[in-house]
């Protein structure tokens, strides 16, 4: 298959992860979707990647799945907090940052 | 061959998205995004990204999924569709239905905005079939290649990201802490009968520091048990 189809691929979980983001209330849903957005631009990097046949767009997305794996980690730990503190899980209660 | 496999990963890519984005419960949404990565694990090896793939497979679908699931398990949180959303009939009333149409709207045009960029562009070589590939151990996208890339080339974005892993595994910690360990937890009676086989005044951080006076050395009740346990073991049960 020629790279266009693959990019088309990506920009469509890009846009169905950015959809979710914008529409879904649970925090935990709204990460799910984030990195929804993360796989889109990741599936571009390497076809962009095997087009040039060149290996930066590869480091490139191993580097972008380091920082989902840090997203996640810090997401879900503050998930957990407002858990510990009986604050509600949904984003449109959450509408204030004071601690 | 490839087309079909093609085709086949790219209707299990988009259709776990799918499932992430209107899935009501959250589990669901997390399995789905599980059979999402696989099928996107079968794209990078179309492209012949087969460390990246592996990479996927074992840090993404594995770990990083796991941890979601017991996020998932632990919060729980309320589920709801996306429908339900867009008109507004939640729980809680139509609170920002019309800004979640409007999401909604967005995310569309932007994905019209990204087609018309990504297909409708200049790029003649965007129609191709991608540069020359020549198998080989050292050929493109094999662990020597990205390892030789990320320890040469990109060194410093290497330790970069391992900084990154680092700053991001104590923040977690930190955030995921219990606060104030000494606090009301509805939990500690489930470990007292654990410390009934412990004699009394054996020497707890609770009685050394005098908040659990030794009077009642003979018969202790059951809620001192209870504290008692509470002050041991507050500190990193959910950890």
């Amino acid at each position: 298959m020629s790279i266009a189809w693959y990019l088309a691929v990506s920009a469509i979980v890009f846009s169905l992860g950015a959809v979710g983001v914008m529409t879904r209330r649970n925090p935990l849903v709204v990460l799910l979707c984030l990195e929804l957005m993360l796989n889109g631009g990741n599936l571009a990097l390497i076809a962009f990647s095997r087009m040039w046949g060149n290996g930066d767009g590869q480091i490139l997305a191993i580097v972008v799945m380091t920082v989902a794996a840090c997203e996640v980690c810090i997401g879900l730990g503050m998930i957990v907090a407002l858990y510990r503190r009986h604050l509600p899980i949904d984003t449109d209660e959450l509408r204030e940052l004071q601690g | 061959m490839s087309s079909v496999l093609f085709f086949i990963a790219a209707i299990g890519v988009i259709s776990g998205a799918v499932g992430v984005v209107v899935l009501r419960n959250p589990f669901f949404s997390v399995l789905a995004l599980v059979a999402h990565l696989l099928s996107l694990a079968v794209l990078f090896l179309l492209l012949r990204a087969e460390f990246v793939a592996a990479v996927q497979v074992v840090v993404y679908a594995g770990a990083v999924m796991v941890l979601y699931v017991f996020v998932v398990a632990y919060v729980g949180g309320e589920g709801e569709t996306l429908g339900e959303r867009l008109r507004g009939v939640g729980a809680h009333g139509p609170v920002g239905s019309g800004l979640r149409l409007g999401g909604a709207i967005v995310a569309g045009a932007l994905l019209v905005e990204l087609l018309i960029a990504l297909l409708g562009t200049g790029l003649e070589a965007v129609n191709g079939y991608g540069a020359g590939y020549a198998p080989g151990p050292h050929a493109y996208g094999t662990p020597a290649y990205i390892g030789k890339l990320l320890l040469t080339r990109f060194l410093l974005v290497f330790e970069l990201a391992s900084f990154l892993l680092l700053i991001a595994a104590v923040g977690g910690v930190v955030l995921a802490r219990r606060r104030g360990g000494l606090g009301e937890d509805d939990e500690a009676d489930a470990l007292a009968p654990l410390d009934l086989a412990r004699p009394w005044g054996t020497g707890t951080i609770a009685e050394g520091a005098g908040m659990l006076p030794p009077a009642d050395q003979g018969s202790p009740g059951r809620a001192d048990r209870a504290g008692e346990s509470r002050v041991e073991t507050g500190a990193g049960r959910h950890s």
